[in-house]
């Protein structure tokens, strides 16, 4: 009986594993809009990537006008060097924005697939 | 049920296989199916090792002693508690611990990650299979916990004394997950090397899964120190023992890890020292887990009978050998962007701080690694013991701790030096203050203690002038109350202050660690009932003797059980009944200790020793029975200015009590423990009556609490430090909003 009961659950759990591992092999054969991921026209793209990288730097770059500025209105930066940094700063993300404006206009269409940021 | 667990450990290593193969197949010709079929197989994975620990862990529950691994670390008298956590207690059993906690951490962060950085999280999963199928051909090939012995005994070894203990089951999975998790990175920062993207993308990914391992490798030897220092006998909580140094390891190049990304993030510097921290962290990992599961170095930890040294050294060898070569192969794509703009600035500090972080780790490496090499140089065994590695980490030690205040007080980018000086007159001055309150309170010896306590002054002067400044401002911006806008600025800028919170912890812990070391009074000596021993500014008198027999059968039904009753109830002072401190032992000899302070009571404690049996027949009939190895029982008053410590051993070897042990062990059979138990309870009885001088153990030493307290602050620190921003400051910005670039950043200011 025990011999049966360790038969049947090896195989559930063999089944298992096939029908999540497979699924996404399935899914590239499906027709949209029946259901799952329609992975086999999403490739690996380039663009995609450079998105999210800029806009991964565009909030870092966010982040540390924020720090720059904390450390102004804590003491840590006099109001020339503030004004020095924060310029830079505020440049550099003014060049990210151009950049993410310029990959809109090339790939229109691409976009982030996962979950957001964070 | 043995055979689905084996079932499962050999479907694993094809899915491991499987995983593989479909991940470099999926990222090399950009069919991204595979890659997420290769993704999916670590889910696989960790489905499949879930259902193996669970076949393990009934077995412990059900007592199954077929299951050698049952047999040899459980017993039907082991606590229910203490049974599904000895499923770790075994090397076979930690094995699978280890391989299912990293399929469960590999597949939460593969989730999380899903859609991003596809190149790179193809390759990671490929790396995290390969780290699966290593663990699990060591398990299917050499240490099986799956092994069955036909029959089975019908009773097993029980639980090693010295793990029955709360916290110590706790600590292995929490050290574990700090171990698997430091894979992660790994996997990662192999991944991106391979796909030639090390990027902002990647390290927004990385920062999580790097400060998730930090956290709880983190716990995990903190609570190590704490069971070490409860539960063993010895009185200390680090003794720079070879596998609390390998744990360590990871922690540190992690937490220099954790810092210098905040500069690539920043400003694109240290692209390689950051890829090689990640790398060398997940390596030390690896060492870390290869010395506890070979037994190579001695140590109370490398329980392990069977070596696993050989796989293990393999794969060290081409984690280190791939590395390298990633890193050299790569070094173009890694060039900074940019150097430091002023020597003072936070980047510096940062700088500094990862020299002296990775010089630490390399003073422990070569402490903790040296008596294997140099068994393997020259055939004799050597090692290093405290005092050197006190003489190196000293010193670094003070100077973390000075910078953890230095690099609050000073900006990004450059400060100029007026400013600079301005920021540090607080904090100086507290130092200062700490001095001279040190020098008027009479201390004065211990300078390396006195450094520790000043530069921990001036780490908080320098923090507590940060909250000050920030809630000034914030107050300013915002026109709230003092403690809203405490609340406000921490919860803005999380990052920061949570960081500053877990630098107030790491020196708290270290004034902790300071002061118990420096200023512990400390005392062995014997003494018989009505004497005392003053040790520092108290007086521990041993009133009198306990003992405690704790059957493990139901002394109620037996011949043998009614007579030790008996002999129980015509002897005051000797408890006899069921194990409800679930020690286990068979024997509990102690002592009750009252302890006063200038006359004044302080406290009573009750520290003993526990008699273990073992399953040797040469020790006899009754020797066995409290043949086993002792375990000391420490008692301890704890506060937050000091802890008493105690340790009793005491003497069952006089001349007197051994009569009764040679007198049983010739007249009683072995077979019948029942009968042997009426001897022990005798032997206690006659400890009762006159008992030996015994040996004690006292320490007082100041401010151990702090240690904890400095932990749980670290604790807190770390959650809020990585815990999600409010989504308003994470809303983002559409490309038309790029003139407001500038705007969007003061409102994000005003909003924080």
């Amino acid at each position: 009986m025990e011999a049966l009961i360790v038969i049947i659950l090896a195989l559930a759990v063999l089944m298992a594993v096939i029908f999540v591992v497979s699924a996404p092999l399935r899914a590239v054969h499906r027709p949209p809009g029946v259901g799952g991921v329609r992975i086999n026209d999403v490739q690996i793209n380039q663009s995609t990537a450079d998105r999210a990288d800029l806009e991964a730097t565009r909030e870092a770059k966010y982040r540390e006008i924020r720090d720059t500025e904390l450390d102004y209105r804590t003491g840590k930066l006099s109001q020339e060097d503030y004004a020095a940094v924060d310029g830079t700063l505020r440049a550099e993300a003014v060049e990210i924005l151009d950049r993410l404006q310029a990959l809109e206009r090339e790939s229109p269409g691409a976009g982030e697939l996962g979950p957001g940021p964070g | 049920m043995a055979a689905l667990g084996r079932v499962c450990l050999l479907l694993a290593l094809v899915v491991c296989a499987y995983g593989i193969g479909a991940s470099i197949y999926g990222v090399r010709t950009g069919r991204v199916e595979w890659s997420e079929s290769g993704r999916r197989a670590v889910y696989a994975l960790a489905g499949i090792l879930t259902v193996a620990f669970a076949v393990l862990e009934v077995a412990f529950l059900r007592n199954d002693f077929a299951f050698n691994t049952v047999a040899d670390t459980s017993s039907r008298t082991t606590p229910t508690f203490y049974k599904a956590a000895a499923v770790w207690a075994s090397q076979e059993g930690s094995l699978l611990l280890w391989a299912w906690l990293m399929s469960l951490w590999s597949s939460l962060a593969l989730f999380l990650t899903r859609g991003r950085i596809r190149d790179v999280a193809a390759y990671a999963t490929a790396i995290i299979l390969g780290f699966g199928g290593f663990f699990i051909s060591l398990m299917v090939f050499y240490a099986q916990p799956f092994a069955i012995t036909n029959p089975a005994p019908p009773e097993g070894v029980g639980l090693d004394p010295l793990l029955r203990f709360p916290t110590m089951m706790i600590h292995p999975p929490m050290l574990y997950s700090g171990y698997t998790l430091c894979t992660i990175p790994l996997a990662f920062g192999m991944g991106a090397l391979l796909a030639r993207r090390v990027d902002a993308e990647w390290i927004r990914v990385i920062r999580k899964f790097a400060f998730a391992a930090w956290f709880f490798l983190g716990i995990g030897v903190l609570l190590g120190a704490r069971w070490s220092y409860s539960e063993l006998g010895w009185g200390g909580y680090w003794g720079w023992d070879a596998v609390e140094n390998a744990a360590l390891l990871p922690w540190l190049t992690g937490t220099a890890f954790l810092h210098s990304l905040m500069i690539q993030e920043k400003r694109g510097m240290l692209k390689v020292w950051n890829v090689s921290l990640v790398l060398a962290t997940g390596t030390l990992a690896i060492m870390g887990t290869f010395l506890v599961r070979s037994g190579i170095l001695d140590s109370i930890h490398a329980f392990g009978g069977q070596t696993l040294g050989v796989p293990f050294v393999v794969l060290i060898a081409v984690l280190i050998a791939g590395s390298i070569y990633l890193v050299v192969t790569r070094r173009e794509m890694l060039r900074t962007e940019h150097r430091i703009d002023s020597l003072i600035s936070r980047e510096a500090a940062f700088l500094a701080n990862n020299l002296v972080l990775v010089g630490l780790v390399f003073v422990i490496l070569w402490g903790t690694y040296f008596p294997l090499i140099s068994e393997a140089l020259t055939g004799q065994e050597s090692a290093v013991g405290p005092p050197w590695f006190d003489r190196y980490t000293v010193p670094l030690a003070l100077i973390l701790v000075l910078l953890s205040g230095i690099g609050p007080a000073i900006a990004w980018r450059r400060a100029s030096i007026a400013n600079a000086r301005r920021n540090f007159v607080t904090p100086v001055a507290v130092a200062l203050l700490t001095l001279c309150a040190l020098l008027i309170g009479g201390v004065h010896q211990k300078p390396f203690a006195i450094a520790m306590f000043c530069c921990a002054g001036f780490v908080f002067g320098s923090i507590g002038q940060e909250f000050f400044r920030g809630v000034r401002a914030r107050r300013a911006m915002a026109h709230e109350a003092a403690p809203v806008a405490l609340v406000a600025l921490v919860r803005r800028n999380r990052r920061r202050y949570g960081g500053y919170i877990v630098h107030i912890g790491i020196v708290v812990l270290f004034v902790g660690v300071a002061a118990s070391s420096s200023f512990q009074h400390e005392s062995e000596l014997g003494l018989s009932p009505g004497q005392s021993s003053r040790v520092g500014a108290y007086t521990i008198r041993y009133v009198r003797a306990t003992a405690s027999v704790s059957p493990d059968y139901d002394s109620a039904n037996t011949q043998g059980g009614r007579e030790l009753s008996a002999i129980m109830r015509s002897q005051p002072g000797v408890t006899l009944g069921p194990d409800t401190a679930h020690t286990g032992a068979t024997l509990s000899l102690g002592a009750v200790l009252d302890v006063t302070k200038h006359g004044r009571h302080v406290a009573t404690l009750y520290p003993s020793e526990g008699f273990y049996s073992s399953e040797e027949p040469t020790q006899g009939s009754v020797g066995h029975l409290i043949g086993g190895q002792p375990v000391s029982h420490v008692a301890l008053d704890s506060g937050v200015t000091r802890d008493v410590w105690t340790a009793i051993a005491p003497n069952i070897e006089t001349p007197r009590l051994k009569r009764i042990v040679t007198l049983g062990d010739k007249t009683l059979p072995y077979s019948n423990p029942a009968e042997g138990m009426v001897a022990i309870a005798a032997l206690a009885s006659a400890y009762m009556r006159n008992p030996p001088q015994a040996q004690f153990h006292l320490i007082v030493s100041p401010l151990v609490m702090w240690i904890w307290l400095g932990g749980m602050i670290v604790v807190g620190g770390g959650l809020i430090a990585i815990w999600p921003a409010p989504s308003a400051v994470r809303r983002r910005l559409s490309v038309r909003s790029r003139a407001r670039a500038g705007a969007g950043a003061e409102q994000g200011l005003a909003r924080a």
